[in-house]
């Protein structure tokens, strides 16, 4: 059942590791998710991660835990990370957390 | 003015991490019927996600273990006025200090990845937010939330 609630579509090219979020972020699937890209980051080293948000259709604040990590886990290979089509909803918890203001780490809201 | 309960549903589940998403979806489809908006339906799926997150998280620490896991219990109330009322109980070990677990990015579990910003949602996606807990008895976290 929620086994399959999220998954990662995952590319690299020019440095860069995109990952694509697809499916329901919560404490039990962001376990998943994060053995998943930590393996794959510690296979290219990226100057950048993008954690595409687009196809995500659930978020709670797990999803913080997972985005910070990443953060720690990329600033060891001096990378960056950057979080597109943020959903209004997913950037509300963003904001209470005051995600914005970590170095490093940029956030694009998607397109309305 | 007292509102009157028009529909009420109660909901019992082993404190497994797989339960967060079938709590909230199945909160969700029981609030649709007063044709909430989105943003009301998202707010309410992801505070019981947090409040049943909690239970699994930190409740029953030996969930692990053999023993059979602990329960958590969610009652969910409609009133006429287009209130929701939604209760997540456990009995599980209890908060020590509430004030502390309130305080945002307070986490008893950082090595987990834990964000320390559960309680801080809640109270931001509803209108009212009570906790009660007994160490060693359990925790009942109670939420209001007029929709659009």
């Amino acid at each position: 059942m929620s086994q399959k609630n999220a998954t990662l579509r995952i590319s690299y090219q020019d440095d860069i590791l995109l990952a694509d979020l697809i499916g329901e972020m919560d404490h039990h699937t962001s376990r998943q998710l994060r053995e998943v890209l930590d393996a794959e980051l510690h296979k290219y080293r990226p100057t950048t991660l993008v954690l595409n948000f687009e196809q995500l259709t659930f978020m709670d604040s797990s999803g913080l835990g997972f985005v910070v990590g990443r953060l720690q886990l990329l600033g060891r290979f001096g990378g960056l990370l950057r979080l597109v089509n943020v959903g209004r909803h997913i950037m509300r918890i963003f904001n209470l957390a005051g995600l914005e203001r970590l170095p490093n780490l940029h956030i694009e809201g998607a397109a309305v | 003015m007292k509102h009157t309960p028009i529909n009420k549903l109660s909901l019992t589940l082993p404190a497994i991490s797989i339960n967060e998403s079938v709590s909230r979806a199945v909160v969700g489809a029981f609030v649709a019927c007063l044709n909430p908006t989105i943003n009301d339906i998202a707010d309410l799926k992801c505070v019981v996600s947090e409040a049943v997150t909690n239970c699994i998280v930190h409740a029953y620490p030996q969930q692990d273990t053999p023993r059979k896991p602990g329960e958590i219990y969610i009652t969910v109330v409609l009133y006429d006025d287009r209130r929701v009322k939604i209760i997540v109980r456990d009995y599980g070990c209890g908060i020590p200090d509430i004030a502390k677990a309130k305080t945002p990015l307070f986490t008893t579990d950082p090595g987990g990845e834990r964000s320390g910003m559960g309680f801080s949602v809640m109270e931001n996606f509803t209108d009212k937010l009570t906790v009660q807990s007994w160490v060693g008895r359990g925790t009942k976290i109670t939420m209001f939330k007029q929709l659009h």
